[in-house]
């Protein structure tokens, strides 16, 4: 995605120089020198222009939304699966304002986005024009960085800027505020996308300490109780293969957040689940009684360690990550590397390649029994003989039929958790999901932004009757561009999670989490000009799979009507340690 | 504790709005702030007291050098410093009091830059302890109006917080 027309050298320069561009043509020929394909967005008053640039040119292609929420979702799945920034396109007050949720989602789990906001013109800012509202203001705490463009020919800097700002250092979604007439079409202005960008303030490191990396080592090699902590940074980092490798050569037990799943492959046996508050028992016992901590790219969120206070007492806590800030921010790190996990990775591994000492093999080798005994205690077990449908059954067998290699879009609540404890993610950038902000209506725009740029792909939106509901809208953007994303609708009629809360802390007092007068959600899909599936028995689920991913190019919706009682185990008993967990319904640690 | 934070800023609008907005989103004191282009018209010198733990201000340190326009920020109370507030305060003198008032802003260094038959409007500058101290000392004398402007402050010696 590297641009190979951009001017980097002074002969392309000098034919490029003259060329006059409007503000307007500049910021979509802008975006095709970055080599921006897809621009997700939706028009209005102050971005005319800008579409009207866009209409004349072939190399960026638009995607038309019908709510601009779901073209922040789908341009945050692009940069998820592809590591690229996504672009989004909205106009000014109500446009940009649906775009937020969508900036806050991808600010809370540092995922690189564009997006420009259109703005009344200049001179009727503050003054509380038609369409005005204070976009800078607004988005400044959800979104990495945020600009304005205050003369036109300034458009191709600020753009490059915005780019880089948001795919160096710590990912994140950049705002770029276009009043109106800075995108005049007959004002025209000298054209020149710059090949790269300094600035004196924004230097990100990227190797990390060699002293420190070197402490880490010999920690690491003194250990005997190890684990490896991996999260997010390591996929947004592109550091799976570093994980992998430095994991097998100490063979050490890995654990995955939320955000790392697909970070080391889920079938390989020293790989032993997803940890914190929904965590397998055996990763959160493993963390809990660990002595050595190896957190790469993870930021020991409240949802993986329960209680600070009681946070993994006996543990020495090497902590690698590119935002010094997320170092010792809610638990204190003893050796903190600061750098991008990759480079530090791979240097770490020739560091040990280097080292005498190995790892005590007879401690490790009791730390493996150990962890094998926890591993039979809960082991993602669940109720197989029940007549009624478990949504766990369901991932399960989704699982199986895409042999764990397809993109698995989520939206938030029961069904994320069981995705996420149950699909067997084998490699990086196939799950995703909205881990931080928890955003409901993030699944299906996600789903759609991944299959169009990954068309041949097997790509799932593992959703409820809830959170389909709030993008449900997108039905039409898929029927429009030809989307055939698999919907799997684990359907219970309840908020599912709320309903687990109110059953476990207010006695089963389900204040506002039925949903009466749910769609037929098959109609709905017809309608939409798509396949409708309803699945209620257990026997029908694994016939309407073959059918649905037999169907590559048609988006299937399959609505599936699972057992509504089924909770998420395990569960960390709140204000306990990692360890302390509900095991079942009846069962505690 | 009690912490100074000097920080150089690029002098473009917002970037003084989002740095005040992390302290209120994340819920940080600001005790006071200064701010004002430097020699070079680019950047912006911003002091800033604020009190918290050692990991708050660790944060703060951390969470501020993260904002794109933030160039430099130094916690400048962790080594030898130099820090002064400048004060304003209109006062009630008339009678008995106006030689107290007098004798007392003398004893303070400061000075009295505005004169009516009824007040007098000192100017005090020091470190803000000083200025509290003042205010203090005049005891009885009804205070009308006080300004202050937040302590700026600077490194001793050869250390410099510059580009």
């Amino acid at each position: 995605m590297t641009s190979q027309t951009q001017p980097d050298d002074k002969s392309a320069d000098s034919t490029r120089a003259t060329e006059m561009l409007s503000g307007a043509a500049m910021v979509i020929r802008a975006l095709a020198d970055e080599g921006v394909e897809y621009l997700y967005g939706y028009p209005g008053g102050a971005v005319l222009h800008i579409y009207d640039a866009l209409f004349q040119q072939n190399k960026v292609k638009h995607v038309l939304v019908r709510h601009e929420q779901a073209a922040t979702h789908m341009a945050d799945a692009y940069a998820r699966a592809s590591g690229k920034a996504g672009v989004v396109l909205v106009t000014s007050g109500p446009g940009a304002t649906n775009a937020v949720t969508g900036i806050a989602t991808a600010y809370m789990d540092s995922i690189p986005m564009v997006v420009l906001t259109g703005q009344v013109m200049s001179h009727l800012i503050g003054g509380d024009a038609f369409q005005e509202t204070d976009m800078l203001g607004i988005s400044r705490p959800i979104c990495k960085h945020n600009m304005s463009v205050r003369r036109p020919e300034d458009i191709p800097y600020l753009i490059k800027k915005a780019f880089h700002i948001a795919q160096t250092g710590r990912p994140g979604p950049v705002v770029l505020d276009i009043p109106k007439d800075m995108t005049m079409p007959n004002q025209k202005f000298a054209y020149h996308y710059p090949a790269e960008i300094n600035l004196r303030s924004y230097q990100p490191k990227l190797k990390g300490h060699s002293g420190q990396i070197k402490k880490a080592v010999t920690a690491l090699l003194g250990a005997k109780k190890p684990i490896l902590y991996a999260g997010g940074g390591v996929i947004m980092g592109s550091a799976s293969n570093e994980l992998t490798e430095l994991a097998k050569l100490l063979n050490l037990p890995v654990t995955n957040t939320l955000m790392g799943l697909g970070a080391y492959p889920a079938d390989d046996k020293q790989f032993i689940g997803m940890l914190g508050m929904h965590g397998s028992y055996e990763a959160n016992q493993t963390m809990h009684h660990a002595d050595v901590i190896l957190a790469v790219g993870a930021r020991f969120d409240d949802r993986v360690t329960n209680n600070t206070k009681k946070f993994c007492p006996d543990a020495t806590i090497i902590h690698i990550d590119i935002d010094p800030a997320s170092i010792s921010k809610t638990i204190n790190t003893h050796i903190p590397i600061v750098g991008l996990v990759q480079p530090v990775l791979t240097e770490m591994l020739e560091v040990l390649k280097q080292k005498k000492k190995k790892l005590d093999s007879a401690a490790l080798q009791q730390w493996w029994q150990q962890i094998d005994q926890w591993r039979a205690v809960h082991g993602g077990r669940y109720d197989t003989t029940a007549p009624l449908l478990k949504p766990q059954y369901v991932i399960e067998q989704v699982s199986k039929i895409t042999k764990g290699e397809a993109y698995v879009c989520s939206d938030v609540g029961q069904h994320q958790m069981f995705a996420a404890q149950y699909y067997k993610f084998n490699k990086p950038n196939r799950w995703i999901n909205s881990g931080g902000l928890g955003t409901m209506g993030f699944g299906l725009p996600a789903a759609m932004g991944v299959k169009l740029n990954y068309p041949d792909a097997d790509v799932v939106c593992v959703t409820g009757e809830g959170s389909i509901q709030m993008n449900i809208q997108e039905l039409s953007t898929c029927k429009q561009y030809g989307l055939g994303v698999k919907i799997i609708n684990l359907n219970n009629g309840y908020l599912g999670m709320v309903k687990q809360w109110q059953d476990m802390n207010y006695e089963s007092r389900y204040a506002s989490s039925y949903m009466d007068s749910l769609p037929d959600f098959v109609k709905l899909a017809e309608a939409y000009g798509h396949v409708g599936i309803r699945v209620t028995t257990p026997e029908e689920l694994q016939p309407a799979l073959e059918r649905a991913f037999a169907l590559k190019d048609r988006l299937v919706f399959l609505d599936i009507h699972i057992d509504p009682k089924e909770h998420v185990y395990p569960m960390q008993v709140p204000g306990g340690a990692m360890n302390d967990m509900f095991l079942s319904k009846t069962e505690r640690t | 504790m009690r912490h100074i934070i000097s920080v150089l800023l690029e002098n473009e609008s917002g970037a003084l709005a989002r740095l005040v907005g992390l302290f209120a989103q994340r819920g940080y004191n600001i005790d006071s702030l200064n701010v004002a282009a430097t020699e070079d018209p680019t950047l912006s010198r911003l002091t800033l007291v604020t009190h918290g733990n050692d990991q708050v201000i660790e944060q703060i340190s951390k969470q501020l050098h993260k904002l794109i326009e933030v160039v430099k920020v130094s916690d400048i109370s962790e080594a030898a410093h130099i820090e002064r507030e400048l004060m304003l305060v209109k006062v009630k003198a008339s009678g008995n009091q106006r030689e107290e008032v007098k004798r007392c802003a003398d004893i303070f260094r400061g000075q009295i830059i505005d004169v009516t038959p009824a007040t007098y409007t000192i100017q005090l500058v020091g470190t803000s302890d000083k200025l509290d101290a003042f205010i203090q000392a005049l005891g009885t004398t009804p205070i009308m109006e006080v300004v202050r402007s937040g302590a700026s402050g600077i490194a001793r010696g050869e250390k410099t917080l510059a580009l």
